[in-house]
């Protein structure tokens, strides 16, 4: 029984069947909120969905000067490290598949390997605009990476522990941290914004300056890949964000209610709307800003994200040590 | 990275029109700037030498997609001054209301590009909707709404009603709503000022130096407007202020063109409630007598100049186009100096070029034995006859 059920969270909920049609989802409404915001109509529901077949049925081309291995291995690797993240999230209950002392640390981690694919796919794609792209994804990968990562670590220093299923218990313990820790939550958006390369801080990809970035020579299914990775890692950013700073699937009043699986859907669904909530925000961001300049971007992240994080860090050690909780 | 020259374009998404501007970079720091154009050469002005004056009016007025109605303008002024007619009050009231709807949509339209340059998309959408609103009035009024096929030698071709009216005032005070919210955004929003402040910077003696025409000029704190310094249609009679900043960046570009639209809302609302009864053509005989002409024009994006010789026939002997974008290219090779590579887009969008309109000659640089030579129509058909042999194929 308990093999069985390991293959359905593997597979189907809340493993790779759920991830892939939810990430094509939340594609869905980042594109309906940002054109209605825009005053325009915006795509059909399954429009993420047609747009994933059609790219996937096209022609399988790879450019002769791009390296054939690297080029092929990057969307596959950062679309596996997103899918393995998101396992290690608690969304049922407190703890994902797999709970240890140090979670938080595998899921950062494996959140910006999809950063390194993008680099290293456009600096094999042999492509002007793709290595130009490249050089802007690795040089800018530690404007909002520190400041996500400190602003992320805020509630784990004042839990003292790096696992998200007692960071969870000690934020339902204790509902003061979630204040504590506003600021974090606001740098861990605006980190995540550039993380995924949205609007203001889409440099990597700047249409009009140097045409994809990265992306420039993908096409047909590598490129469904590299999209579909690029929507999953913006369920896998909002889900962590809304499990470290929101509480995640908790509170669960109805944890010991029989039968259990009432508390699974009702955790699921609590999760899933914190995670929305938070893809929200970050549409909002999208719709009311322009593109930042590389240098500005940097000196945005050194000058106000990471003394902020700092502040936020600070806090928390103070509260840990004398505010008795 | 020292000295890498990047080409960008003729062919690149930044550029909505093929030219070319050769970048030296030093890192990201743009150096030294080479631009060149004439990919959309069209030889417009050739083919108006074989077509008769009526014909030409709808040849001009394709020159620009955008500022078509300047184009006519100039045209039918040019004729008019060689006939030594004078066109009915009323006319030039009403050509004096289209340039200026024609300049309310060209401005709405630069400031949603703008927008799109820098990635500000939500700004794009939002302009180009409110421009739509241009666009019905000028299709109520002309029946279309980009080519109006207003003019016509001597005069207008339709007439403004009373309901025109009515419906030209509720528009423009729904525009004036919309031009103070863009306003507002365009001077306080913070990721528009990190992109726009500081850039591009075009000093006023560089301005005056290499002839910025337009916004342009006019950010740079120099008060240059044909409408008032040569004044036509009825600029005259309509009272209106010459809008300029000091800023000379693109910043103030962006500033000139949304006051613009606040002055050009003043000037429709100054023309509906002012506007003379009468006829609105007279007639003119098909043949031109012999004469020369120039005529120029505020166009949305700065001074447009139209020249005509006309023989007694009923076809022009020839005719000169020069496109306010030309006059401002020199002084955005100027502007990108020292800019960041990102910048360059934003730098070139903000005179609002249209290249289509401005590319009259066409220099061949390895057409001829020598590079750079120019070559004439004989010399360039047997260089294409010897190109097509020297590789097989029959001429």
């Amino acid at each position: 029984m308990n093999t069985l059920l390991a293959f359905v969270y593997l597979l189907i909920f809340p493993g790779f069947v759920f991830l892939f049609s939810f990430s094509l989802f939340t594609e869905y409404l980042d594109r309906k909120i940002y054109a209605r915001i825009q005053r325009r109509v915006g795509p059909p529901f399954l429009q993420p969905f047609a747009d994933l077949v059609k790219l996937a049925a096209k022609e399988d081309v790879v450019p002769e000067k791009a390296e054939h291995f690297m080029f092929t291995a990057a969307p596959l690797v950062g679309l596996a490290a997103i899918f393995a993240a998101f396992l290690y999230l608690p969304i049922v209950t407190t703890s994902g598949l797999h709970s240890f002392n140090g979670d938080l640390i595998v899921v950062l981690y494996l959140l910006t390997i999809p950063t390194l694919a993008l680099f290293l796919g456009g600096c094999y794609s042999g492509n002007v605009f793709g290595q130009k792209g490249g050089m802007r994804v690795a040089s800018l990968l530690f404007s909002y990476e520190i400041p996500f990562f400190l602003s992320l670590l805020t509630p784990a220093l004042i839990t003292g522990s790096w696992r998200m299923a007692d960071i969870i218990n000690f934020e339902v313990a204790h509902p003061i941290v979630l204040i504590i820790s506003l600021l974090g939550f606001v740098i861990a958006l605006i980190s995540l914004q550039g993380k995924l390369e949205r609007l203001p801080f889409d440099i990597p990809e700047a249409e009009t300056e140097i045409v994809a970035g990265p992306l420039v020579e993908y096409s047909g299914r590598r490129l469904a890949l590299f999209r579909l990775a690029s929507d999953a890692e913006m369920v896998v950013g909002a889900g962590l964000i809304a499990v470290i700073f929101l509480g995640g699937p908790m509170p669960m009043p109805l944890i010991e209610t029989e039968p259990i699986y009432l508390s699974w859907i009702y955790g699921a669904l609590v999760f899933l709307l914190k995670t929305l909530f938070v893809i929200f925000l970050l549409i909002l961001i999208k719709s009311a800003v322009a593109r930042i300049r590389t240098d500005q971007m940097i000196s945005l992240a050194y000058k106000w994200l990471i003394p902020l994080t700092l502040v936020q860090i600070f806090i928390a050690i103070m509260v840990r040590f004398f505010g008795g909780i | 990275m020292r000295g890498v020259k990047l080409p960008i374009g003729p062919q690149h998404p930044a550029l909505k029109e093929p030219e070319n501007f050769t970048i030296t970079l030093d890192g990201e720091r743009v150096v030294d700037v080479d631009i060149r154009i004439g990919y959309t050469h069209r030889g417009i002005e050739k083919l108006m030498e074989s077509r008769t004056y009526i014909q030409n009016l709808y040849l001009v007025e394709r020159i620009c997609g955008i500022c078509s109605y300047a184009h006519v303008v100039n045209f039918t002024q040019n004729v008019e001054e060689v006939l030594g007619i004078q066109i009915p009050k009323r006319a030039e009231y009403i050509r004096t209301l289209f340039l200026e709807l024609e300049r309310l949509h060209s401005h709405f339209l630069w400031l949603g590009v703008a927008g799109h340059e820098i990635g500000f998309d939500t700004l794009f959408m939002y302009t180009w909707q409110d421009r739509e609103i241009v666009q019905d009035l000028l299709e109520m009024i002309s029946g279309n709404r980009v080519n109006y096929a207003m003019n016509t030698i001597g005069g207008v071709r339709r007439d403004v009603s009373e309901e025109h009216r009515k419906k030209v005032l509720e528009g423009m005070d729904y525009l004036e709503k919309r031009a103070a919210y863009y306003k507002e955004v365009a001077i306080n929003e913070k990721t528009i000022l990190a992109r726009a402040e500081n850039v591009g910077i075009l000093k006023p003696k560089d301005a005056l130096k290499f002839s910025a025409v337009g916004p342009t000029v006019r950010a740079s704190g120099i008060t240059v407007d044909i409408r008032r310094d040569d004044p036509y249609a009825s600029y005259a009679e309509t009272p209106f202020e010459v809008i300029t900043t000091d800023s000379c960046d693109v910043l103030g570009r962006v500033v000139v063109r949304v006051l613009e639209i606040f002055e050009s809302i003043k000037i429709i609302r100054y023309l509906i409630e002012h506007l003379p009864s009468g006829e609105i053509v007279v007639k003119v005989p098909r043949k031109i007598p012999d004469g020369e002409s120039i005529s120029h024009t505020e166009a949305p994006r700065g001074e447009d100049f139209h020249y005509l010789r006309s023989n007694g026939t009923e076809k022009p002997e020839r005719y000169k186009v020069r496109t306010p974008t030309l006059a401002n290219l020199p002084a955005v090779m100027e502007m990108l100096k020292g800019t960041y590579l990102a910048d360059v887009p934003i730098v070139v969008a903000a005179i609002d070029p249209c290249m289509g309109c401005m590319d009259r000659v066409l220099l061949l640089k390895n057409g001829g034995e020598k590079p750079g030579e120019i070559i004439d129509g004989d010399r360039l058909r047997s260089y294409g006859i010897k190109w097509y042999a020297e590789r097989g194929w029959k001429a």
